[in-house]
């Protein structure tokens, strides 16, 4: 998808920088002339550009808080109500960033789980899945040391067993955990150096996506039918056709976050964090953000100290061994007939898990989670790779146009 | 470049008004976007709730200046001696940079009261201390770049272009004011 020879640019302004720094061409040979994207994407396609909006509704408006935020464990909690109540429009801002958090979190699990449904991690895409790995991974930290900072309650105890998390490593774990408070407990140094990581972070996902986008132009976009684009026939323009198509998801997603923004804006937040951080006393029920719930369920679940961390880590490392652990070339989970029934069932599975995360760690919640964690590794290490073996997927089409068209209309019933 | 067939009948002005009206209504959905955020950079509702001060004058012996600090700012109270009145009285209004007769810069003649922040790059003037320059006109020397203010706080000589700020004040009783 190179952009071809050098291209003369009808904009007079275009057409001097260029000359002097050919920036324009230099973004056209990455992403390909007008963007050729394959013709068949449907709405799932669309939520890199929500996750894009998101990061920039939360970068700006974060910049905005952090002109009123005050990261010191006498003020932060004072600060915040502060923002809630005296500064001009200070409550939109901050109801806007702790429900964008979700609705970054709610996009970026639909597009993984896009990715997983489509095999779009596949050859030759396995570097672009495993750099939107790393950004799950980095978001995961920004969120949750965000969440640390209008330190009420909540906050405080979050810190506190997360930061334990590091104390079960063998020898070296408690000098690890002390070295991270800045102290021998969660204290104002903590809150400081969890701000200033806030603060840099998401500028660090910004940047890692700009090589997520920059790995997905080499190959393109994958798509409902896994097979890769063979003409020019099977592309058309991202703009207008899908610029106009994710618009529609984009409204959708605004509408979504201004119902939480205006009318239920600590539905997803917790009662407790509106209590100052105390450090002598612990809130009776512990429970991370929604979006976290799954993993705290398998951390829950082991019980020994140093395999919950292990196995609560593993449960996201493991998705950077996808590409190998599923064995099928087929892409699409529309032409794998076994595979699309395991990967409800592994839907399923993790909102199980969600919801014992929620749940006291004890009696059927308690052997429910050990039952969902067994099952969510034997998703990875067992059904994978055993289902690309035996599984016989169905016929694929030629090519992208033959479904569409209409001499590929008895290809495309088969597919359904 | 993406363009689809036009359709006869479908281009002109009615493509051309899904245009404006598209473009129109994106840059008043941006400006209601971007309002929060520019207004949240405003003084916010506790800063404006500092925005009065009441000050006593009966401690003030005549010919003593105090500084009080009213919106973060300083303002100087003078209580003028009837020397200094005559003085800032006498000046002829062509003489002066910034014109303005001293009965127009004070409600009671013994109490001149000003914004202490230099009209020329905002230093604070001397004069308010002990043993301080007040200048070739007995007012207040700005020690930054060297401007002049009269009894009546009137630019007389240096860059400031204008004379020092009168703020908003009322009696609230013969011996109290309020700022603001």
């Amino acid at each position: 998808m190179a952009g071809g020879p050098a291209r003369q640019y009808n904009n007079r302004l275009i057409r001097w920088v260029e000359y002097r720094m050919p920036i324009f061409s230099a973004v056209e040979a990455t992403i390909g002339r007008d963007m050729p994207t394959p013709k068949n994407l449907n709405y799932w396609w669309s939520l890199g550009s929500v996750l894009f909006l998101a990061l920039i509704i939360q970068i700006a408006t974060g910049i905005f808080l952090a002109m009123h935020y005050i990261p010191n464990g006498a003020m932060a909690f004072d600060s915040v109500e502060q923002i809630m109540r005296n500064v001009n429009y200070g409550w939109l801002l901050r109801y806007v960033h702790a429900n964008g958090a979700s609705l970054f979190f709610a996009a970026v699990y639909l597009h993984i789980l896009r990715g997983m449904y489509y095999g779009s991690y596949k050859a030759p895409r396995e570097l672009l899945w495993i750099i939107g790995v790393v950004i799950f991974v980095v978001m995961m930290a920004t969120a949750f040391m965000g969440y640390v900072l209008p330190w009420g309650q909540m906050s405080f105890w979050a810190a506190t067993v997360i930061t334990n998390l590091f104390s079960a490593i063998p020898l070296v774990g408690n000098g690890i955990t002390t070295w991270l408070w800045g102290g021998f407990a969660v204290d104002s140094p903590t809150l400081q150096r969890f701000y200033s990581l806030h603060y840099l972070l998401p500028f660090v996902i910004f940047g890692i996506s700009l090589l997520h986008v920059w790995a997905l132009h080499v190959h393109g976009s994958s798509n409902p039918v896994g097979i890769s684009t063979r003409s020019k026939q099977d592309t058309i323009p991202y703009h207008p056709y899908y610029t106009s198509k994710y618009m529609s998801v984009i409204g959708l997603s605004f509408i979504v976050l201004a119902f939480l923004v205006f009318y239920e804006p600590n539905f997803l937040s917790h009662p407790d964090n509106f209590k100052p951080a105390d450090p002598l006393q612990t809130p009776a029920n512990i429970v991370p953000e929604w979006y976290f719930l799954p993993f705290y369920a398998i951390l829950r679940s082991i019980p020994d100290k140093l395999g919950g961390v292990v196995m609560f880590g593993a449960s996201i490392a493991i998705l950077f061994l996808l590409p190998w652990l599923d064995t099928s070339r087929v892409r699409s989970a529309r032409f794998r007939p076994t595979y699309r029934y395991f990967f409800w069932i592994f839907v399923l599975d993790v909102i199980i898990l969600g919801w014992v995360g929620a749940q006291h760690p004890e009696g059927a919640s308690l052997l429910i989670g050990r039952l969902a964690t067994a099952y969510y590794f034997a998703h990875f290490v067992i059904i994978l790779p055993f289902v690309g073996w035996f599984e016989r997927p169905r016929p694929l089409p030629e090519s992208i146009s033959k479904p569409v068209l209409k001499s590929g209309a008895a290809v495309a019933e088969a597919a359904e | 470049m993406a363009t689809t067939a036009p359709h006869p009948g479908e281009e002109g002005p009615r493509r051309d008004f899904i245009f404006v009206a598209a473009i129109s209504a994106s840059a008043v959905g941006a400006g209601l976007a971007v309002w929060p955020f520019v207004n949240s950079m405003n003084p916010s509702r506790d800063v404006l709730a500092e925005a009065t001060a009441e000050v006593d004058l009966t401690p003030i012996e005549e010919g003593q200046r105090i500084t009080v600090l009213w919106r973060k700012k300083p303002v100087f109270i003078d209580h003028r001696a009837p020397a200094k009145i005559e003085e800032a009285e006498g000046v002829a209004l062509g003489d002066l940079k910034d014109p303005q007769a001293d009965a127009d810069r004070v409600q009671r003649k013994e109490w001149l009261v000003l914004i202490g922040i230099c009209t020329h790059l905002g230093c604070i003037p001397q004069g308010q201390r002990v043993g301080e320059r007040l200048g070739d006109f007995g007012g207040w020397f700005c020690p930054c770049h060297g401007s002049h203010y009269d009894t009546s706080g009137r630019i007389r000589k240096g860059p400031a272009p204008k004379n020092l700020d009168v703020p908003p004040y009322s009696f609230i009783s013969d011996t109290t004011i309020q700022l603001g």
